[in-house]
């Protein structure tokens, strides 16, 4: 009995080292993510909130969350995000400024403000009830449990994910795809020196 | 469950949100912007997952997973968005980006 009380405590603590170090390096990135003036070092950073973040899911017994958040973020959203990045390419646009200061001030202010009525509206709703945990079962989180919910009680919701992710492919397709004709209308216009730069991208 | 409680998350889920927030508000280029809207999306996640494991209900991860495809959604269409502003050679900077006309 003591063994079981003593492994018991060393996991708790364990556990609180665990989410200790993640929530750390996840709020750290996070302010990285902003604070860096390269978008692409902005986006190295995202990659380490989100493992932090997939570390705290596991600590939530969240298991399939947690690996749909490493393959679904880091794996493609990120990557996607280099891709443009590194396509777009180098701009001179220094992070802090190019608007007065007070609109920084008042970004900072607004973003404080969120901040606090979020804790405020946490705290009042939940008030003591958020003290109390509890057992799940094994199968918590497992994707044979994910999927059986998904499947039987919200199938409704996973088919209308999958028209929107479907609808959204098309709408990044159409809006980044090149236009090679050029409408006769426009050319006369003098648009036709404005689509002098895209003709080295048509190749 | 061990470890902290689900206050603990939520706290966390708070400030990451108003950290993405603030980058939303105080970042001009338009990638940034959409780094921090992600930000934003994955303190939600936090919080619902928290609060999915605080009532043993499996609706939280549900709807996580969805907040996720949403995330790849507007990922999508603002990457096409950037492509596209890039082509026509105009600034990713979000103060000139005002007009919808382009």
């Amino acid at each position: 009995m003591t063994t079981l009380v003593v492994a018991s405590s060393a996991g708790n603590v364990l556990v609180w080292i665990v989410w200790v170090v993640a929530g750390f390096c996840c709020l750290a990135a996070g302010v990285a993510v902003i604070s860096f003036s390269n978008p692409f070092y902005s986006a190295l950073a995202l990659i380490g909130n989100l493992a932090s973040l997939a570390v705290m899911y596991l600590l939530l017994s969240a298991e399939f969350v947690a690996a749909a958040q490493v393959l679904v973020y880091a794996g493609a959203v990120v990557v996607m995000f280099l891709f443009v990045i590194a396509y777009v390419g180098p701009r001179q646009e220094t992070p802090w400024s190019g608007g007065p200061g007070w609109q920084t001030v008042c970004a900072i202010l607004a973003a404080g403000t969120l901040l606090v009525e979020i804790v405020v509206a946490i705290g009042l709703q939940a008030g003591g009830g958020l003290s109390h945990t509890g057992k799940v079962g094994a199968d918590f989180g497992t994707p044979a449990w994910i999927g059986r919910i998904f499947l039987v009680d919200h199938l409704f919701a996973f088919e209308i994910t999958s028209i929107v992710l479907l609808v959204a492919a098309v709408g990044g397709v159409v809006l980044g795809a090149h236009t090679r004709r050029v409408d006769p209308r426009t050319v006369d216009q003098g648009a036709a020196q404005e689509r002098e730069p895209d003709a080295e991208l048509v190749s | 469950m061990l470890g902290p409680g689900v206050a603990w998350y939520l706290a966390v889920a708070a400030f990451l949100f108003g950290i993405g927030a603030l980058g939303v508000l105080i970042r001009r280029n338009t990638l940034v912007v959409l780094l921090s809207l992600e930000l934003m999306l994955n303190a939600g996640n936090l919080a619902l997952i928290a609060l999915s494991r605080h009532w043993h209900n499996g609706a939280g991860q549900i709807f996580a997973l969805g907040v996720m495809a949403v995330a790849a959604s507007e990922v999508c269409v603002g990457l096409g968005l950037v492509v596209a502003l890039n082509r026509r050679r105009l600034s990713l900077d979000v103060d000139t980006l005002s007009e919808l006309r382009g």
